[in-house]
């Protein structure tokens, strides 16, 4: 089979930030009609080079060839209207606009120089029906699912006469049937013709759809290889630069434990929660699994007072307590790393430095500072100890990959000692690489005695990590399993389908 | 460093004009033992515009916004000079004026922190209730005294220096000194430049939100304080009229974003500066009274512009840097700013 000619050539593209060198020497090429993956850990360049390719960044060397003609965007819009699409990890939308406005922003169907609102909710449905997503187009977005935004988003990039489009982490927050539905519209659009550049940390996904593959490392080619020339190991293993030791489950012998930590007693808060009991013993890993809604943050936020409790009682090492404030749990050391790292973690403006003394500061309230050098050392060793990258706390944490801005939260966190630490989809949206790493630090930590609540998608690494694992449903504590031999993600899916009425 | 290269060319710029209207301009001389010469004059007529910009740059750092501080002035300087007035002394005519003015701040924090009104509502309550309070308290007269103990206040001398230096010097040190050395100028921009991570990293930013809002305030305060003493005098209509806007200009000037998180105190000091140093020249060099805020108000749009960096890449068709992805604090504002000089 000939290769068709490249519908789009990067070549040599070079990028330093201040204090970064985030590309060096990069080359990507975009055949029509493939879905090409580009891999690589956080902050290995691909955000970057997909900044770069749509005109967010310019490029400080090399060059991009767009069907044969050299090109350079100066901004977004330049690039979409050269058929160069993007949808972005996170959704860019305007909530409290319809589906349609959001659809056609910017290009609204237009008659005697007034909206034509009606040509407009009609192309609208048409854009969404290529999709096979049915909406109503005229409710605003808000009302939709994350989902069913992500579709909305996609909608509107093949809007434009696309010739490339690119999907960067639209999955991460996509159930399985709505990553199918993702995955038939991305094989429709690639019969047209369009070039699909996907980012994604599910490695199934990738081998399920993807062609080819371009893999970067610390803003370096690594190389670009056929998909099925390429196995599931040999991949990991040019991501992260070595082999990867096989994770085997990290709890070896079973433990007991008899120190109750916590221990909540039909805590609940209506509308976000129903109430539970659930008890965390020190040294224990206890798993959250459940549907993404299924209340596995609500439990969270209000074990760490950020919601307040409707109902129930709690006790904090015997001691009957109740939870008003976020400080107040802290005062507990209890700490809470969000899911939502961005809206609920950092303090973009503020350094890396800033950012991991920040939770220590406001314990000590500002009267008292945490003094410069003790501010460096602690920083300094958690930098080391999670290899933060880039390795320089100076900078504002905005310019980190959210890999290593992840790591910063779970930084800030583990300077305080906490006994017990949630820990809210620590790994999501991260790297195989980092990913071990965190679950390798989770297990550390439970063994030196700190208790976790660990909330996770992945069914797999709930069982793995967890000593016992609960399960959440619709709003509700539906089961609480001991993690044994027995105990498979099978079963835990059956728990969360059946909602736990089989065992 | 870099942030505050702008605004100090322009200040180094708008002084440098000066030199052609004035050939003296520069000159400072001790007369009478005292220190006199035009840049010693800006800085003491400047002197209220800092110590109320000082107080506003907290509160911007936050994300909040404070538009009563031209009525704190009034209101101070009348309290003051109705004390004075009623022979209650010089002490106890300043403290119930700063105590007045620190309970008004609380208010505005109070309403802000704990009540959940958006800031320029909050401080618009106060703003319009202000001046009606100003006047309630001189009873709708200009109050006039004739205290000197009061008058070194904003006309004296220390050590050859006019006071009102010497205080914005010592405010200046001390608002320093809390937010640098200590550690609430870290939690101010934490909380202003995101409150719900703040809020779940412990930080108590009820109380901060209150501090900022009664120190900017207290801020007034003192600045009313000054402008009283100056013209020994209370005017409550008129005292600090629109000095709320002069400080928030200056506060943007000097590169602190209104959408609140990294503040800058001597980027705000240079903006104050900047905007005496214009009020000044447009005097000196003779813009006939009727387009003095025409011209007032290109200037700050031409300043403002410069020290955009995207508008300057464009000017300057200066490419391949790497431009910042977001609207710089100037840019925000520039929309909103035409007639406020």
């Amino acid at each position: 089979m000939a290769v068709p000619a490249p519908v789009l050539t990067m070549s040599g593209i070079g990028k330093q930030f201040p204090g970064v060198k985030a590309l060096d020497d990069v080359d990507l090429r975009l055949l029509p009609g493939e879905v090409h993956a580009l891999m690589g850990e956080n902050g290995a360049g691909k955000s970057t080079l997909i900044k770069v390719l749509t005109g967010v960044h310019p490029a400080d060397a090399g060059t991009i060839e767009l069907a044969g003609r050299t090109v350079a965007f100066g901004s977004p819009l330049e690039a979409q209207q050269a058929g160069i699409s993007t949808v972005y990890q996170e959704v860019n939308l305007c909530p409290n606009l319809s589906v349609a406005e959001n659809i056609l922003l910017g290009r609204e169907p237009r008659r005697l120089g007034r909206i034509d609102w009606r040509r407009m909710r009609a192309r609208a449905h048409q854009l969404l029906a290529r999709l096979d997503v049915r909406l109503d187009v005229s409710a605003p977005l808000s009302v939709y699912s994350l989902a069913v935004q992500q579709m909305v988003a996609i909608a509107r990039a093949v809007d434009i006469d696309a010739r490339v489009l690119i999907l960067d982490e639209p999955t991460s927050s996509l159930d399985a049937d709505e990553v199918q539905q993702l995955f038939r519209v991305m094989r429709r659009l690639k019969e047209e013709g369009i070039a699909i550049l996907f980012v994604s940390h599910f490695l199934d996904q990738i081998y399920e759809i993807s062609d080819r593959m371009t893999i970067l490392r610390n803003g370096r080619l690594v190389g670009e290889y056929p998909t099925s020339e390429l196995s599931q190991v040999e991949l990991v293993a040019k991501m992260i630069g070595q082999e990867l030791a096989a994770l085997e489950r990290l709890h070896g012998e079973a433990k007991t434990f008899d120190r109750p930590l916590v221990e909540a007693r039909g805590l609940g808060r209506s509308g976000a929660i129903e109430p539970f009991s659930l008890t965390i013993h020190e040294g224990e890993v206890v798993g959250l699994a459940g549907l993404l809604g299924s209340g596995r943050t609500e439990v969270a936020r209000l074990l760490f007072g950020a919601d307040h409790a409707g109902s129930g009682e709690l006790a904090i090492g015997g001691a009957p307590t109740s939870l008003r404030t976020p400080r107040a749990a802290m005062t507990h050391r209890i700490a809470f790393c969000s899911e939502n790292r961005k809206e609920d973690g950092l303090v973009p403006d503020l350094t890396v430095r800033e950012n991991i003394v920040l939770a220590l500061q406001a314990t000590r309230g500002w009267t008292r500072p945490v003094p410069r050098e003790t501010q460096d050392d602690l920083v300094g060793k958690y930098v080391k100890a999670l290899r933060i990258s880039p390795p320089n706390p100076e900078i504002p944490v905005r310019n980190l990959s959210g890999g290593n801005q992840q790591k910063v939260v779970l930084a800030r966190w583990l300077i305080l000692e906490p006994r017990l630490l949630i820990l809210d989809e620590p790994t999501r949206g991260i790297d195989v690489g980092a990913k071990a790493e965190i679950q390798r630090l989770v297990a550390e930590l439970s063994d030196g005695g700190m208790a976790v609540l660990f909330i996770s998608a992945e069914l797999e690494e709930v069982l793995r990590l967890s000593h016992k694992v609960e399960v959440l449903r619709d709003r509700r504590l539906v089961a609480e399993l001991p993690n044994d031999e027995s105990l498979t993600t099978d079963v835990l899916l059956e728990t969360i389908a059946s909602g736990g009425r089989v065992s | 460093m870099r942030r505050l290269l702008w605004p100090a060319v322009v200040l180094v710029l708008l002084l440098a004009l000066n030199i052609f209207f004035t050939p003296s301009f520069f000159s400072v001389q001790v007369r009478d033992g005292h220190l006199y010469g035009s840049l010693i004059d800006i800085l003491r007529f400047g002197a209220p515009l800092i110590l109320v910009s000082i107080g506003m740059t907290l509160v911007i750092a936050t994300g909040g916004i404070d538009l009563s501080v031209g009525s704190v002035v009034a209101i101070s300087g009348a309290l003051a000079c109705l004390q004075i007035s009623e022979d209650a002394g010089l002490p106890m005519a300043v403290a119930a004026a700063l105590g007045l003015c620190l309970v008004l701040g609380a208010w505005n924090g109070f309403l802000v922190a704990a009540v959940g009104i958006q800031p320029i509502i909050a401080t618009l309550i106060l703003m319009v209730a202000g001046r009606g309070l100003a006047q309630l308290i001189t009873d709708g007269q200009i109050i006039t005294i004739n205290d000197p103990a009061y008058k070194v206040i904003g006309g004296g001398y220390w050590l050859t220096v006019p006071f009102g230096i010497l205080v914005v010097i010592a405010v200046l040190g001390i608002t320093a000194f809390l937010t640098r050395r200590l550690a609430l100028g870290m939690l101010i921009e934490s909380v202003g430049g995101n409150a719900e991570a703040s809020r779940l990293a412990g930080i108590r930013a009820r109380g901060i939100v209150i501090m900022v809002y009664a120190s900017a305030a207290l801020c007034a305060g003192v600045a009313g304080l000054m402008i009283s003493s100056n013209v020994s005098s209370a005017d409550g209509n008129n005292a600090g009229l629109w000095i709320e806007l002069d400080a928030i200009l200056a506060v943007v000037i000097g590169g602190t974003s209104l959408a609140g998180g990294r503040f800058s105190l001597s980027g705000t000091v240079l903006g104050a500066l900047i905007i005496q140093t214009l009020t000044t020249t447009i005097y000196s060099i003779g813009v006939p009274p009727e387009t003095t805020l025409l011209f007032k108000a290109l200037v700050v749009t031409a300043v403002c512009l410069i020290q955009s960096p995207s508008f300057r890449a464009k000017a300057f068709r200066r490419r391949g840097r790497s431009a910042p992805t977001q609207p710089s604090p100037e840019e925000r504002v520039l929309a909103g700013r035409g007639g406020t000089a």
